[in-house]
């Protein structure tokens, strides 16, 4: 007797969101990327629609980061430019969009003007025809002047822009309302904030059609259980009714998974945990490969050799 | 078909002896009705009874035990009640068995198990192993597959899995390792009923593989149904997303409908061939249902994140994983060494002590009880005050180790510095809001002085 299957029947499920405009649409990029769209748990094709896949962004920054040479050495000719590391992630890795933080902004790390930034960002545009998320470099009074001009600058490119905050998101609301941009509404691991802050930004009049989730992504092993959860929350609230919660989710993976011991740490330090070069990568791979089953769109990530095995996982699972 | 507690409290024997651990029979009808008890527990049930409840009565997914005890490492597989953690927990952590295959010669096969044994790692003061390895007989030749079976048995202490196409070839090589009680994959529709009586007679469990989900349960409820019921089930899936398919329709099934013959813990063996590849691959099987994943893995750094992942989807969302509240010291340290608090929060203590041990600066670190909580939501809560701090150093005479008297406290709860300083009479130092912070300051403020 044929086993009867149980297929959740979901009443709602995640938006889409577009990033990035082509000339038609007002910008000047080569395609547009839609994320989410999902009427289903991650990668349950035989209840649902994944119509989809999730993407890969690589960062760059404004300037050159203290980052593991496990990931600059990748970078030793592009570092120090922006548009060229851009072009190479897209070119050479096969970067869906590119996620370029100003870092460089920050007063005590270069302190770039929102004028440099803009340009920065111009150049960037120019270098790539993929879709580009724009954050700032996490200085609140800094951001806010930065960003508004960057938005402005790239009016009309529909950049995801971000991060706006519950305590922070009006200033950069009011710009990617301005110029038609996303925004990237962060919560700091805690579901109730995301839901409030998406009320926050929706009662300002951006569209949720244009609004992503930051969740504050942890770790493999530093406490990723935890931003797991709450995106499985998030998920299951999308099917089921919450508009609050609907969003697409974007998983800042990179930073967090560079921070972690293992990812840093020579075999004479460690000898238990074996060469540092493949733990370095497996690290942002594998914490990426725990976050596509809790349901995340967009995965920020620095390492190209891990970028080619999240999009090969990423493969694997669309596959019907 | 499920009954309710007060069904079968009905069939029990109503004495509230407390033997089962429950303190009423009422309760424990209760838990039963739940799924969070087994009617084992009670020594006084009758048979008629335990036919009726039997079915109701068990929980959604058997507990299957493998490995001989006190000879080998003991794996417990299954026995899952829900499907997120956040619901409850994963309770079971599954099995993670390293292939070896019976075609390797002498010393490839040594140097493998050599590295297989190498598999312990040690991170945030948890220690983490591979739990089996799998013999697979990849010759088709039973002699061959016994030899390595044997060889095996003798050089590792983890639990084993032999893994045959063959009945003939599982029976060759259980014959030279039966007190090691291993898991014997796979019984197949031709196979199972050869298989599982070799099983049987030796006491082992058995994976039972069907070309898919339909033919897997026809396939466990026959074998069931003879009383057997040490039980691995394999749905012969082999791509990601049709292993992850499968999975998941188990679990539910298991769980939402108590369809009995997904009741058992379900193996998942990866095929990627790249060991990369592979753990991506598993690391899906970890997240979503797996109770024993089969992997040909065996570097120490691919393992290692495989493991990671493991301990964290199976931590209790109720119970944060904490440290002993105590007074730890980082290296040599001695009187003029830094002293740096925090909380006993597990994750905050070992990401502290990580990096006070990078700056290569000897120090104290003070852990308080905060109840396995972070320095924020501790002192959200009020947990991570001032005189808890003052308590601290206190009652663990801190002040005989650090005469200076001075204790450098994380930047977040800079707040705190005045009171402590008023409270405990010592000079408070405002230390970094990240760990990360932590080496660059040791080195400005201590990096001379010790």
């Amino acid at each position: 007797m044929p086993v009867d299957l149980i297929k959740e029947r979901y009443t709602t499920k995640v938006g889409e969101v577009v990033l990035g405009a082509t000339k038609a649409e007002g910008g000047t990029r080569s395609q547009t990327i839609t994320v989410g769209g999902d009427s289903t748990l991650p990668f349950l094709h035989f209840e649902g629609e994944v119509p989809n896949r999730p993407v890969i962004a690589m960062e760059v920054q404004n300037m050159v980061p203290e980052w593991s040479p496990e990931v600059t050495k990748n970078f030793k000719d592009v570092i120090g430019d922006p548009a060229a590391w851009a072009a190479k992630c897209v070119k050479e890795y096969g970067a869906d969009l590119i996620y370029l933080k100003l870092n460089g902004a920050d007063p005590e790390r270069g302190n770039a003007s929102p004028e440099d930034c803009a340009e920065t960002v111009k150049k960037v545009l120019g270098a790539v025809g993929v879709p580009l998320i724009v954050v700032g470099c996490g200085v609140e009074e800094k951001d806010n002047e930065v960003l508004p001009a960057v938005a402005e600058a790239a009016a009309g490119e529909n950049l995801l822009l971000g991060v706006a905050k519950q305590d922070n998101y009006k200033t950069l609301t009011a710009a990617c309302m301005v110029h038609k941009h996303c925004i990237i509404a962060q919560s700091p691991i805690d579901i109730n904030i995301a839901k409030q802050l998406n009320i926050l930004i929706s009662e300002m009049n951006l569209p949720i059609s244009r609004i992503v989730i930051d969740p504050s992504v942890g770790a493999l092993g530093y406490g990723i259980e935890y931003t797991y959860s709450i995106m499985e929350r998030i998920r299951i609230g999308a099917l089921t009714g919450d508009k609050m919660l609907s969003m697409p989710v974007i998983c800042a993976i990179g930073y967090e998974a560079a921070r972690a011991k293992e990812a840093n740490a020579g075999i004479d330090q460690f000898p238990g945990w074996g060469e540092l070069a493949e733990r370095a990568l497996l690290w942002e791979a594998m914490t990426s490969a725990a976050f596509l089953q809790a349901g995340g769109h967009i995965f920020v990530l620095r390492h190209p050799r891990s970028v080619a095995l999240v999009k090969q996982s990423i493969g694997q699972l669309m596959i019907k | 078909m499920a009954l309710t507690g007060l069904d079968i409290f009905k069939l029990l024997p109503r004495k509230n002896c407390n033997e089962c651990g429950v303190p009423t029979c009422l309760a424990f009808a209760m838990a039963l009705a739940s799924g969070k008890a087994s009617l084992e527990a009670c020594p006084y049930v009758s048979e008629e009874a335990k036919e009726a409840l039997g079915s109701a009565a068990a929980p959604p997914i058997r507990l299957v035990k493998i490995g001989a005890p006190g000879v080998d490492h003991e794996v417990e597989l299954g026995d899952e009640n829900v499907l997120f953690r956040h619901d409850k927990t994963f309770y079971h952590p599954a099995g993670v068995a390293v292939e070896v295959g019976d075609d390797l010669d002498a010393g490839a096969l040594a140097a493998r198990l050599a590295k297989i044994a190498e598999l312990v790692f040690e991170r945030v003061g948890q220690r983490y192993t591979v739990d089996l390895v799998a013999v697979r007989n990849v010759t088709g030749d039973p002699a061959k597959f016994a030899a390595a079976a044997k060889a095996v048995a003798e050089k590792t202490k983890l639990a084993l899995m032999l893994v045959a196409e063959k009945p003939e070839a599982l029976k060759a090589a259980l014959d030279v390792v039966a007190d090691r009680k291993p898991i014997l994959a796979w019984g197949t529709p031709a196979t199972a009923d050869a298989v599982v009586a070799l099983a049987k007679e030796k006491g082992c469990a058995v994976v039972l593989r069907g070309a898919g989900l339909d033919e897997t349960a026809n396939l466990v409820e026959r074998i069931a149904k003879t009383g057997f019921k040490d039980i691995i089930l394999d749905s012969g899936a082999r791509e990601t997303g049709k292993v992850l398919a499968d999975l998941t329709q188990v679990r539910r099934l298991a769980i939402k409908k108590k369809f009995r013959p997904f009741g058992f813990p379900i193996a998942a063996f990866c095929a990627e061939k790249d060991p990369l590849a592979e753990m991506t691959q598993a690391s899906v099987y970890m997240a979503k249902y797996a109770s024993l994943i089969v992997i040909k893995a065996v570097e120490r750094p691919q393992v290692l994140t495989l493991l990671t992942w493991r301990q964290n989807i199976y931590t209790d969302p109720q119970k944060p994983i904490q440290v002993e509240a105590k007074l730890n010291r980082i290296g040599e340290a001695g009187p003029k060494s830094p002293l740096y608090v925090t909380t006993n929060f597990s994750l905050t203590y070992y990401t502290v002590e990580g990096e006070v041990a990078a700056s290569k600066v000897p120090s104290y670190i003070l852990a308080i009880n905060t109840e396995g909580t972070s320095v924020l939501t501790s002192y959200a809560a009020g947990k991570f005050t001032a005189d808890a701090i003052a308590d601290a150093l206190k009652k663990f005479e801190v002040e005989k180790l650090v005469p200076s008297k001075e204790i450098v406290i994380p930047g977040y709860v800079a707040v705190l510095s005045g009171k402590l300083a008023d409270v405990s009479g010592w000079k408070v130092i405002v230390g970094p809001r990240e760990a990360a912070g932590i080496p660059a300051f040791a080195k400005e403020r201590y990096g001379r002085s010790s």
